[in-house]
């Protein structure tokens, strides 16, 4: 018999309120209500998230990273972009 | 039949129909065709696991003979269970045990909304927390059987079919008898003639939406809850109590 994949999802999961999603992992379903079912069943068995969010895996628009070098290196040499200059104040988490 | 007795036998059928229907999802671990699934099953068979354990340690010490929660669930014979019939039915195919579990956890569901109501604190605070599990299983559950029914043809047909040969098995749910009247009466309990108009209302949706028929009025099976069962549960608990029968008391 042949099998046809269910399409893939990308799993994001957010830990704590507060907190923005983070990648998770991914995981297979028909529909997209199965892809949140599948991603709590997978991701969330020991109380990892409040909250997640599913897309379908072709839906992401990615870099290529044949161009990483166009696309990121001009980054590099602006360090005065990166806020090191400031103290972080007491008590800030998770910044 | 005093209220500490009647209260002990109420609390066992919770126990055994946790137990039974855990064990059936047991049975399908590793046999599932995609990860996911086979997660989720996994999950829910350890959700009812977990409550059957609960139930039974608490009946064990209502009925204040020293016996735990294993006593109760292996070293018990076939005519002193008390679950169900439906849910000891064996698992067939996908189909079958996907209407399996919305047919019985329909019911499960509106059980413990009102057990969480009852007077006995303990009976309650379980409730409490196995109300949340079931609540998603039956969502998941559902999505499924709407799927079969509303999917191809072959589905479809299935799905009913599977719903046609359970359905005789769910008039067991809603007949009172002694134990659920005294604890209706005494504890505050689920009113099982208002569960059964919410269950038909709850299940023809479902039914409605998955394209399939409600099946008509017809003779129903009972006896689980005296212990009169179907040729499966023999089978079954002899492979689940195995290992405490010829090794009594083994612990890992």
């Amino acid at each position: 018999m042949s099998k046809k994949e269910w399409p893939l999802y990308e799993v994001f999961i957010r830990s704590k309120s507060g907190l923005s999603h983070r990648h998770a992992g991914s995981i297979h379903a028909a529909d997209d209500q199965m892809a949140l079912d599948h991603a709590r069943d997978t991701y969330t068995r020991r109380s990892e998230g409040v909250s997640i969010w599913v897309v379908r895996s072709s839906q992401i628009v990615a870099s290529d990273p044949a161009e990483t070098a166009a696309f990121f290196e001009p980054a590099e040499d602006k360090i005065y972009r990166h806020p090191t200059f400031y103290e972080i104040p007491e008590g800030v988490e998770n910044l | 039949m005093n209220s500490n007795d009647s209260l002990m036998a109420y609390v066992l059928r919770l126990a055994d129909n946790a137990l039974i229907l855990g064990q059936r999802l047991v049975e399908l671990v590793a046999a599932y065709p995609e990860l996911e699934e086979e997660l989720a099953n996994a999950n829910f068979a350890l959700d009812y696991l977990g409550q059957a354990r609960m139930y039974y340690t608490y009946a064990g010490e209502l009925e204040g003979m020293g016996r735990s929660e294993d006593d109760l669930a292996f070293l018990r014979d076939e005519n002193e269970y008390r679950n169900f019939l439906l849910l000891e039915q064996p698992n067939g195919h996908f189909g079958d045990s996907i209407a399996k579990l919305v047919l019985f956890e329909s019911f499960y569901l509106l059980q413990l909304e009102a057990l969480v109501h009852c007077s006995d604190t303990r009976v309650a605070e379980i409730a409490a927390r196995a109300e949340k599990e079931i609540r998603y299983h039956l969502r998941h559950n559902t999505q499924w059987l709407v799927r079969l029914g509303d999917g191809t043809e072959e589905s479809h047909d299935r799905a009913q079919a599977s719903v046609d040969a359970l359905w005789r098995f769910t008039g067991e749910l809603f007949a009172p008898d002694e134990v659920d009247n005294v604890f209706e009466a005494e504890f505050e309990g689920p009113d099982l003639f208002r569960i059964r108009e919410q269950w038909q209302k709850n299940v023809a949706a479902v039914l409605q939406e998955a394209t399939l028929e409600m099946p008509e009025e017809q003779w129903m099976v009972s006896g689980g809850k005296e212990g009169q069962h179907t040729e499966h549960l023999g089978f079954m608990i002899a492979e689940m109590q195995y290992l405490q029968r010829v090794h009594p008391e083994a612990t890992w």
